[in-house]
């Protein structure tokens, strides 16, 4: 079948599409989503690292030009704009004027339309919950043309499952969300490194109260039986800043990964190096530091395509949630199988989430601890790796990310998700992807 | 240094326009928003007010109808007297391979992108020089530069544009009005969505930070991005006979 090549932020995997549709505004996506027979998924940047932003055989429908703020009203803070518009945006537009996101990802390049079908979380998980709890209303079309409002009182179950839904209950046109009050664009930052598990919970424990914003970095590599990383704490500065040019560094990433990488450039070998580097940059215990908050919040968003450095066939990033219990077993042995198969890269990723219930059906976050893992994609080896950590996930209750995934089964799926046969009836029918095809279905 | 403070636009839904007016809406100025599309201009106002626009007036108008663009003027110019920058950038890209048989949409195509914005030029000069300041802002393309048979006719349109402004330019020397005729290559926008997109297409943003940067240096003519006068330069300078044996 002849078609078009569309990839997802991990590169892995590759899909034919029929094409791409792209509404140049919010009342004609309506007639082109009714204008064709096969099946749809609305799209934003495509920052997804699996398939769940894939749509094999059928459209995607761009949001790119459905990128227009719609009203902020500065006594409240709540901001109306189309479901394209950036994470980048937005913070561009309102940290001049004293504004931040009330949540944010490790990227800014993503729609507002994707932080809600995906409901995205950030370091600030145990404070604010997830980006849909910051939520207010969003207008939803659907594939017979039709549009509606829903919120926690109006249509509040499409509400729920469309949080999360991965762009299947139909197209978010525009979102209402509520900005948080900041005074300027910098971060007090702590870090603190940690040699053991029980550190890393000491210093997350007592972090959550008194900061805003936390997340570890975790050395994957490191031998022996215990953790090593650096606790990575902060909160909005009261510092403020003058000069425009350095309120929003200039837009536009300063640096391009200009090709797809050579293999050897993630071996083991270097990423042992890079890890060993970067846990003994910092010389002391802990360090306090003013930064701004692009460092802070997106430190790979500088490097255009960083997702290069993976090479062609691309990489797998592996999250899991995980209920806290009082021994850790479930991240313990997690984090066990993958240092014993030195798969990992650098980039890992710990986190305690707090316990403010998410709305969506399919929302991921769940009281306990989470892990982020990028893995090269090196192929079987890998693949079975991961299929071992989803079964500890399952055994002990917890969730695998859809947004991080390309590979999970079925099993798993339904097991982390117990809301997903009510979902399942707010599924539109014409929407569908890649993912959900493989992991939606009942077998 | 910011840019100008009270801005009259036509084509304000063009995607190079839009992004170019965004950048005067962020720094807090006025600005009187002419397009053709009710619906678009509802939503390119909203927008630019949520990021600072002080004050945003709209008007519809059709560049085919010179009523239309009379009024459009008139009203811009009561709302805003003391103007101080004018960016025109409506226009259409028209199927040269219809236009080559049918002497309606080719008449279309010159009107819309050539008669319709020296109509509005020959409305606003006077105001213009009256003001002794200020700039004139006009969205012509590279596509003027010579003539290809790939899409002739609005490369003439564009060609006659960028002639009377160039006469316009002359004639207002004297008074302090800067007549700026910019000049982008290929723009990933939905007016090219049917185009295979290569390596020298950029995004609307890119175009307009160089609009904005070019206004207030007060520059004459600006190719966007810089590299299409070197590949203009070329191309108007190939021999004739060489010229029409080759694809282009």
């Amino acid at each position: 079948m002849s078609g078009r090549l569309f990839e997802s932020w991990g590169r892995y995997p590759k899909v034919k599409h029929l094409g791409e549709l792209v509404p140049g505004s919010p009342g004609s996506a309506g007639e082109l989503i009714m204008s064709t027979s096969s099946t749809v998924l609305p799209r934003g940047l495509g920052r997804s690292y699996g398939d769940s932003c894939l749509n094999e055989n059928g459209y995607l429908v761009s949001t790119k030009y459905l990128n227009r703020f719609k009203s902020f009203d500065p006594a409240s803070g709540t901001l109306r704009c189309e479901a394209g518009v950036t994470l980048d945006e937005i913070v561009r537009v309102f940290i001049p004027k004293g504004w931040f996101l009330p949540v944010t990802p490790g990227t800014k390049f993503v729609t507002v339309g994707g932080a809600i079908a995906n409901d995205i979380h950030g370091k600030n998980h145990h404070k604010a919950g997830t980006f849909c709890n910051n939520v207010l209303q969003f207008e939803l079309l659907r594939s017979d043309g039709t549009s509606t409002i829903c919120s926690k009182e109006s249509n509040s179950e499409m509400f729920r499952a469309t949080i999360g839904g991965l762009g299947l209950t139909g197209m978010i046109l525009w979102a209402e969300i509520s900005l948080i009050p900041v005074k300027g664009p910098y971060i007090e930052m702590d870090s603190i490194k940690f040699n053991s598990f029980d550190e890393f919970f000491e210093i997350s424990k007592e972090s959550a109260r008194d900061f805003e914003y936390t997340v570890s970095w975790l050395d994957c590599i490191y031998a022996g039986d215990e953790i090593r990383g650096i606790f990575m704490r902060g909160n909005h500065s009261s510092r403020q800043e003058s000069n425009p040019d350095k309120i929003v560094h200039k837009s536009g990433a300063w640096k391009t990964f200009p090709i797809d990488a050579p293999p050897f450039l993630l071996s083991t070998a270097t990423i042992k190096l890079f890890n060993t580097l970067y846990y003994n940059k910092q010389k002391g215990k802990s360090k306090s530091s003013t930064v701004h908050y692009n460092p802070f919040f997106y430190p790979l968003d500088n490097i255009n395509h960083w997702n290069r450095m993976y090479g062609k066939r691309g990489f797998l990033q592996w999250q899991c949630a995980v209920p806290s219990t009082d021994d850790n077993a479930a991240i313990k042995k997690i984090i066990g199988g993958i240092k014993k198969s030195r798969l990992g890269s650098f980039l890992v990723v710990l986190k305690e989430f707090g316990d403010i219930p998410p709305l969506g059906m399919l929302s991921f976050p769940m009281p306990g601890i989470t892990l982020a893992v990028d893995f090269p994609n090196v192929g079987k080896k890998l693949f079975t790796l991961l299929d071992e950590l989803d079964d500890i996930i399952v055994n002990y209750g917890g969730r695998i990310y859809p947004a991080k995934d390309a590979r999970m089964v079925n099993r798993t799926f339904r097991s982390s998700f117990s809301d997903i046969d009510i979902f399942s009836e707010y599924v539109d029918p014409k929407f569908s992807s890649s993912f959900y095809r493989r992991t939606g279905e009942v077998k | 240094m910011t840019g100008p403070k009270k801005v009259l636009i036509f084509g304000a839904a063009s995607s190079i326009v839009y992004e170019t007016a965004k950048l005067f809406a962020g720094d807090g100025a006025s600005l009187f928003l002419c397009a053709r599309d009710d619906e678009a201009l509802k939503r390119i106002s909203a927008d630019l007010q949520v990021r600072g626009a002080e004050d945003v007036g709209v008007m519809t108008f059709d560049a085919m109808d010179e009523g239309s663009i009379e009024r459009a003027v008139k009203e811009a110019l009561v709302k805003f007297p003391d103007i101080d920058c004018m960016l025109i950038g409506h226009g259409t890209l028209p199927d040269q391979s219809v236009c080559e048989s049918d002497i309606a949409e080719m008449r279309k195509a010159i009107e819309i992108n050539f008669t319709s914005v020296a109509v509005i030029l020959t409305h606003v000069s006077e105001h213009f020089r009256k003001l002794g300041r200020g700039s004139i802002v006009v969205i012509s393309s590279v596509a003027g530069d010579r003539g290809r048979q790939s899409n002739y006719v609005y490369g003439s349109a564009k060609s006659a544009l960028t002639t009377f402004l160039a006469g316009l330019r002359q004639r207002l020397s004297k008074s302090g009005v800067n007549i700026l005729t910019i000049k982008p290559g290929f723009v990933d926008t939905p007016m090219t969505s049917d185009y295979k997109k290569g390596l020298l297409f950029v995004g609307p943003d890119v175009i307009a930070r160089g609009i904005y940067k070019a206004i207030i240096k007060k520059k004459n003519t600006v190719y966007l991005p810089w590299f299409w006068w070197w590949i203009m330069f070329i191309i108007r300078n190939i021999p004739e006979r060489i010229f029409n044996k080759i694809k282009l």
